[in-house]
């Protein structure tokens, strides 16, 4: 058995946006593939590359078929923070890359499954970093207790720092707590996993009070202050009747989080929801549950550029939500001081000269929509009425800070920002990959270090072979297609706005769809000078993925494929010359990662190995250098 | 061999045959001959070549002897028809079964102790009759099944794995095929996949009996330094008379590019074999030259492979028999007993 794990200290941290791995494309061939380089392994893994905050998905989904929840879920509290919350809301952008969806109809319910380590683990307060002994005396400010923050705090509070947390409102947890509506994600999972965090005596929360300036906040003199406000204001629709209907008008997510909150219990029976975002998915399904009998979505543009997630779409329709496509709101019709329903002009959507597809009246009949209350989502922005201009953070023309997109930090050093505060609305996994990075960079910046200097992320290379046939993983995939989660009765579902509808996966279903997952982080490792080529692993691979062949430049070497290999987003992994000057290629496009190339190599030529990347958290990177 | 079953999950985009299948449907079980085993790669060329000329599975009737060879039909087309036989006895079954259905294409997979030494006589007679078929030897030169001894066909003077030479003269599967009279002759190299496949599609075009020598190297016990059917000696000492483009009839025959250097054969079926010429000497349908030119390479330890020698006008078993056209199951009863007017007749010609 030939097992080594592999430190790769000298390597840089994976460019998110392109694979790092350098073909120089010669005349004469491809360059052989340079697996030292951690980005070409992690590509393979598309799920991990795909998430903001790089999380080991195979490694914990194996755990999670190992019955070991409390391991699974630690996995992904060590990346992304809240696996409970992210487990019913996450924008799962890991499952589009999934490569099971290339292979089969539908990838693997990696979201769900994540919420199955969290409802199944033991307690694991023991397994939570103990609370520094010694203070390192810096004091960091963190502005809004949402994820961004939360994730900054998360990585600083154990070496030692001063962390203070303001928000407005009284409870941590940010657009978590205020604009996810109950019936997605219960309060007890926001309490359990913010509570990990805050009710560990690491942080000073000054919640109820809003900072009102930066200025005199930064009197306060702290050594650095975060900011992860959210983007918080949603956006009006200023057209007639807005002001004289205005009692029956409502902007989304001021009105979910007034939900959220207790503030607001009904609405009335006929509901219009303007705007094809998560925010409106949100809007009419909570509408559906307060009263709304009759409720609409209404959108501009077409069904498949709306900017829902497509299951969300489909939970909203599910509810019995029509949706509407290709009317622009005109006129808010009232009378009497009472909204009477929304007039609309019909669009259709046309290619400009420039092959810009823009919305253009349709010329037939503006369409009017009855209803009793508007719910306006169409879309939010940042606001930063309280940062002065002149306390050092230069801002652009679109009045946003200017941020660097690899550090956070603002034009003011000392001052960094995180989640939507940054860039503009994303989401949770976004804003705790951003927290993750502001906090390495916060913990440079407090030690005098160069914040443009990025700690590697730490990876492992390890031989899974256990006997002739026997590996360490289970290579045989599952031929079962993607398991549907089960819900909850609709009829109950609709009258409480606090029944959950996902009931989750339960154990036995969860290991099910545990084992549809093709263990792309278990690699296929090639060591050119033990080839005999002998064929057996391009016979046995069941998807074709093998080809001894004469070099060529990559364009024409896809060509020359046993499949040809068209993803030209997935690499192709180059040998070094064979002994018959061919090399031999592998087209990661669809491998299994079922290991039979390994099996039947007679001279161990193939092996499978485990590729473990983790990425390098301030916590982990000063404590390693320490 | 390995303990999981083959995943059903394939390429998206493999390409089809006419008849809707992709290659994997011409898939058998999964092997259990040892890992990197060249007939494994034999397998796999002949479910490459049926697949590409879109043989319907259920119409190849696949038969076998004894050894690691005669294992290998259940590893291709698990649709197909198969028999084995008891050791060195294939050629018999397989006549007998053509002689009773001659719509189905059969092969015969053997081996070099299955044909050149307990089969030796089975394996001429079939041949000489003119059996309609395919025959495959995989030819390995050493009994992998009972742990590496020389085979009938292991060179002289080729070292086993222990390091113990062979003092024996080898049987040339080729030369003798020849000189039986086969009307197909054919030598490859499992690791030589390119030229294999088009062989065995062009082997099973041919009408009457086709052969194929096909080196597999015993990656277990006869892949070592000294042996002459290694991967590497093979590839060292491989001399290929001509290049194969197998052209089903119903394809149009476009311009010859290279007149003079390529030559097309037109067998009976109408398919066209395009032999590009690699040695300048070498006539694919001179069978005396042939002989000649295969026992000068010989003598220079040279291997040579691709179609050594081809008959276009060539008949088979039943042409020579005049037997009836129709498979024997076909037949009526009043076909097969046509009374006794009809056995009166007969008796009365004998008279």
């Amino acid at each position: 058995m030939s097992a080594g794990t592999t430190t790769l200290e000298q390597s840089t941290a994976p460019d998110k946006r392109s694979n790092g791995v350098g073909h120089s494309g010669e005349a004469a061939g491809m360059p052989p593939t340079d697996i030292s380089n951690p980005a070409y392994f992690h590509k393979v893994v598309d799920c991990q590359w795909a998430c903001p905050a790089h999380t080991p998905v195979p490694e914990y989904i194996r755990l999670i078929a190992a019955g070991r929840y409390t391991d699974a879920y630690m996995v992904n509290w060590q990346s992304n923070v809240f696996p409970g919350i992210l487990g019913r809301t996450c924008d799962r952008p890991c499952e589009p890359a999934c490569r099971r969806g290339r292979v089969e109809a539908e990838p693997v319910a990696i979201c769900r499954l994540k919420r199955v380590a969290a409802d199944n683990k033991d307690d694991i307060g023991a397994l939570l970093p103990a609370k520094p002994v010694k203070k390192n005396g810096k004091r960091v400010a963190l502005i809004g207790a949402g994820p961004a923050s939360l994730t900054v705090v998360r990585d600083l509070a154990p070496l030692g720092y001063e962390l203070v947390l303001f928000d407005g409102d009284r409870r941590g947890g940010g657009m978590i707590r205020s604009q996810i509506p109950r019936f997605r994600l219960p309060e007890e999972v926001i309490d359990e996993e913010v509570g990990y965090i805050l009710d560990r005596g690491f942080v000073e929360t000054r919640f109820g009070t809003r900072i009102e300036s930066m200025k005199q906040l930064l009197s306060e003199k702290f050594d650095a202050v975060f900011v992860g406000s959210g983007a918080p204001r949603g956006r009006d629709l200023d057209i007639p009747g807005r002001s004289e209907a205005a009692k029956n008008i409502h902007i989304g997510i001021d009105w979910l989080s007034n939900v959220s909150f207790g503030h607001i219990e009904k609405i009335g029976r006929r509901v219009i929801v303007l705007g094809g975002g998560n925010t409106a998915m949100d809007c009419c399904r909570t509408s559906r549950r307060l009263g709304g009998e009759d409720v609409k979505v209404i959108v501009r543009s077409g069904f498949d550029e709306m900017k829902a997630s497509p299951w969300e779409k489909e939970d909203a329709m599910h509810e019995g939500i029509p949706i509407f496509n290709f009317l622009v709101p005109k006129e808010f019709t009232h009378k009497d001081g009472k909204l009477t329903g929304v007039t609309f002009e019909k669009v259709v959507a046309k290619k400009d000269e420039k092959g810009r597809r823009q919305l253009l009246p349709s010329g037939e009949p503006d369409q009017h929509f009855e209803c009793d209350d508007v719910l306006v989502a169409v879309g939010q922005e940042n606001a930063f009425p309280w940062i002065e201009r002149d306390c050092g953070i230069e801002f652009d023309k679109w009045n946003m800070p200017k941020v660097n997109e690899a550090t956070f930090q603002s034009t003011n050093p000392k001052i960094f920002f995180g989640g939507d505060a940054a860039f503009g609305p994303k989401n949770i996994i976004w804003a705790v990959a951003h927290g993750h990075d502001a906090a390495v960079s916060i913990d440079k910046f407090c030690n005098g270090e160069d914040v443009a200097k990025r700690p590697p992320p730490m990876t492992h290379l390890m031989s899974q072979k256990m006997g002739i046939h026997e590996w360490s993983y289970d290579n045989a995939p599952s031929n079962d297609l993607r398991h549907k989660v089960p819900m909850r009765e609709q009829a109950v579902a609709l009258k409480s706005i606090k029944a959950e509808v996902e009931l989750g996966f339960d154990r036995s279903l969860g290991y099910a769809e545990t084992q549809r997952c093709l263990n792309c982080d278990v690699q296929t490792v090639f060591e050119a000078n033990l080839c005999i080529e002998c064929d057996a692993c391009m016979d046995i691979c069941p998807v074709d993925c093998i080809t001894f062949t004469p070099n060529a430049p990559e364009p024409m070497l896809r060509m020359m494929l046993t499949a040809p290999a068209e993803n030209f987003t997935q690499d192709l992994y180059v040998s070094t010359p064979l002994k018959t000057h061919r090399v031999l290629v592998k087209d990661e496009d669809v491998c299994l990662h079922c290991g039979l190339c390994a099996e039947r190599c007679p001279t161990g030529a193939w092996d499978m190995q485990k590729f473990l990347l983790e990425m390098t958290h301030a916590t982990e990177a000063r404590c390693s250098r320490a | 061999m390995t303990w999981i079953t083959k995943p059903k999950l394939h390429h998206p985009k493999l390409p089809v045959n006419a008849l809707g299948f992709t290659h994997r449907d011409y898939e058998g079980a999964v092997s259990t001959l040892c890992a990197g085993c060249g007939h494994d790669s034999i397998s796999a060329a002949i479910m490459q070549a049926c697949f590409e000329i879109d043989l319907p599975p259920h119409r190849l009737a696949k038969l076998s002897g004894i050894g690691c060879s005669s294992k290998t039909p259940t590893y291709f087309l698990g649709q197909s028809h198969g028999f084995n036989s008891v050791h060195g006895r294939m050629p018999s079954v397989l006549t007998g079964a053509n002689l009773a259905n001659r719509e189905l294409v059969y092969m015969g997979i053997s081996g070099d102790g299955d044909s050149a030494s307990i089969g030796l006589g089975q394996f001429a007679h079939c041949i000489r009759r003119g059996v309609n078929m395919v025959y495959i030897v995989e030819n390995n030169g050493v009994y992998g099944l009972t742990k590496g001894q020389f085979s009938a066909t292991a060179d002289k003077g080729s070292k086993s794995k222990k390091g113990v030479s062979n003092p024996d003269s080898p049987m040339d599967m080729v030369s003798l095929a020849l000189i039986a009279g086969a009307s197909f002759v054919g030598r490859s190299f499992s690791g030589d996949k390119k030229q294999l496949v088009e062989l065995i599609k062009a082997a099973i075009a041919h009408k009457g009996a086709a052969f194929l020598d096909v080196i597999s190297p015993c990656i277990a016990f006869n892949n070592h330094a000294g042996s002459t059917k290694s991967f590497d000696y093979v590839r060292e000492h491989n001399e290929a008379v001509n290049a194969l483009e197998f052209i089903e009839g119903k394809e149009e025959i476009t311009v010859d590019h290279d007149p003079g250097t390529t030559i097309n054969v037109t067998q009976h079926d109408g398919s066209v074999l395009r032999l590009k010429k690699l040695a300048e000497d070498h006539d694919p349908t001179d069978r005396a030259s042939v002989m000649n030119f295969i026992q000068r390479h010989n003598a220079r330890g040279e291997i040579v492979t691709g179609l050594l020698y081809v008959e276009p006008d060539s008949e088979d078993l039943h042409d020579r028999l005049g037997v009836t056209a129709r498979p024997l199951n076909a037949l009526s009863d009043a076909d097969l007993c046509p009374g006794s007017d009809a056995l009166d007749k007969i008796n009365a010609g004998l008279r």
